[in-house]
């Protein structure tokens, strides 16, 4: 079964990169190097959300002023210089103690490196997860709620510093069991309306979906400003929704079926900037 | 497939902005301007703007809480002022102009519906 499966890969890689190759050479660069990250299926090009997006909504987030985002990166710098609790220098350390002064950038490119590989948990950790791992081990704290306005405004804080970024992420052997849980997850139906991601990001990408276009779901503007949320949220609570709208029960926030399917789907926005914080319909 | 009535455990707006327990603002002004010329003033400020009109999901209605009134006097004089309705969406983003003829301070206002007040200042040079 094993070497049969790989001789399938194999035949499926192989008209792939002939379909690839076959192409306009300067068309898409991009979905060849998807295609050779361990990939069988013929992906297409990535395009952000932002794409998908009316005028005035993109208008909103390039504004560097008007984005309602940087609300939260306010107060994420706030947070990032401050102690994390009264009580003597270096007692409960500001993250600006250890990383270094936000004007530096000290944790620039960090974002595409996560979700990474927690090897004494056997898990993937996200990067809010990580964050929250500072606040207890370091500044010996209680962690902060998932979807607090703080995780929040830390998270999209250290994301940001990566604005602009182009996302490659590769997969490595100790990646690839939580990748391909990912990517299983992906293709998988799931809830009342037995609908997998593809089914929308993938089959029906640019069409309308009630007074919303479907995007391509990639993540790279996330933690982002909602309209319909009418505040920033993180990732996993776009894909809950997603779990929601399909009629399915979503998992619990910094469940490891989210931090697989995180990983995957930054895999699949190989080739996009990081637009934290975006704007979202 | 509903994506926007039925997603009860979501309900939008209800986190709320509880850590920001003083609201955060955003003011965009020029340091220096020449005299008599027209500057862009734009503002924006963290308020979950709770239109009193929503349910949470225990079907109970989740109250009112809003900013009232939005007001920018510069050298005490009235420039810009707006009152503010339920129907305006969270962090209100407001952008008005003013022609400036000396130097002097800006001061933005708000108020919430308990009459709670976030004041800014803002300096302002005039260049001849």
């Amino acid at each position: 079964m094993n070497a049969g499966r790989k001789l399938w890969s194999a035949l499926v890689l192989l008209s792939v990169t002939v379909v690839l190759w076959s192409c306009d050479a300067g068309h898409d660069a991009t979905p060849m190097a998807n295609a050779t990250a361990g990939n069988a299926r013929p992906l297409p090009a990535p395009r952000s959300g932002y794409h998908y997006q009316s005028a005035d909504t993109q208008a909103l987030q390039d504004d560097a002023f008007a984005n309602p985002g940087t609300l939260w990166l306010d107060q994420g710098a706030t947070l990032w210089s401050q102690d994390a609790a009264p009580g003597g220098p270096g007692r409960y350390p500001s993250c600006a103690s250890c990383h270094g002064e936000l004007a530096t950038q000290p944790l620039r490119g960090v974002a595409l490196r996560y979700p990474r590989l927690d090897a004494a948990a056997d898990q993937l950790q996200t990067l809010a997860s990580r964050i929250n791992g500072c606040r207890t081990d370091q500044q010996q704290q209680a962690p902060w709620a998932f979807e607090s306005d703080a995780l929040l405004a830390l998270t999209a804080l250290v994301a940001n510093q990566s604005h602009g970024m182009t996302l490659a992420r590769t997969i490595d052997a100790s990646l690839q069991p939580f990748f391909d849980a990912g990517e299983h997850y992906y293709y998988q139906r799931r809830g009342q309306m037995n609908l997998a991601c593809h089914h929308c990001h993938e089959n029906n990408v640019g069409r309308m979906l009630r007074g919303d276009r479907l995007s391509q779901g990639l993540g790279n503007g996330y933690p982002a400003y909602r309209l319909q949320w009418q505040k920033l949220g993180s990732l996993q609570r776009r894909l809950r929704f997603c779990n929601v709208g399909v009629r399915a029960e979503p998992h619990p926030f910094g469940a490891p079926e989210y931090a697989n399917l995180e990983l995957y789907l930054q895999w699949r926005a190989t080739g996009l900037t990081v637009e934290t914080p975006a704007v979202r319909r | 497939m509903v994506w926007q009535c039925q997603h009860h455990r979501y309900p939008r707006r209800l986190y709320g902005l509880s850590l920001l327990a003083m609201l955060k603002t955003r003011i965009s002004i020029p340091a220096t301007a020449p005299a008599g010329a027209a500057i862009e003033i734009k503002t924006l400020i963290s308020h979950p703007m709770e239109s009193g009109f929503r349910r949470d999901a225990r079907g109970e209605a989740i109250a009112r809480n809003i900013l009232t009134r939005f007001e920018c006097h510069y050298n005490d004089r009235l420039v810009f002022g707006c009152d503010l309705q339920p129907g305006m969406a969270a962090n209100p983003f407001i952008r008005f102009s003013a022609r400036i003829d000396v130097s002097g301070t800006f001061r933005f206002r708000w108020v919430d519906q308990h009459g709670a007040e976030t004041i800014e200042t803002r300096d302002l040079s005039v260049t001849p």
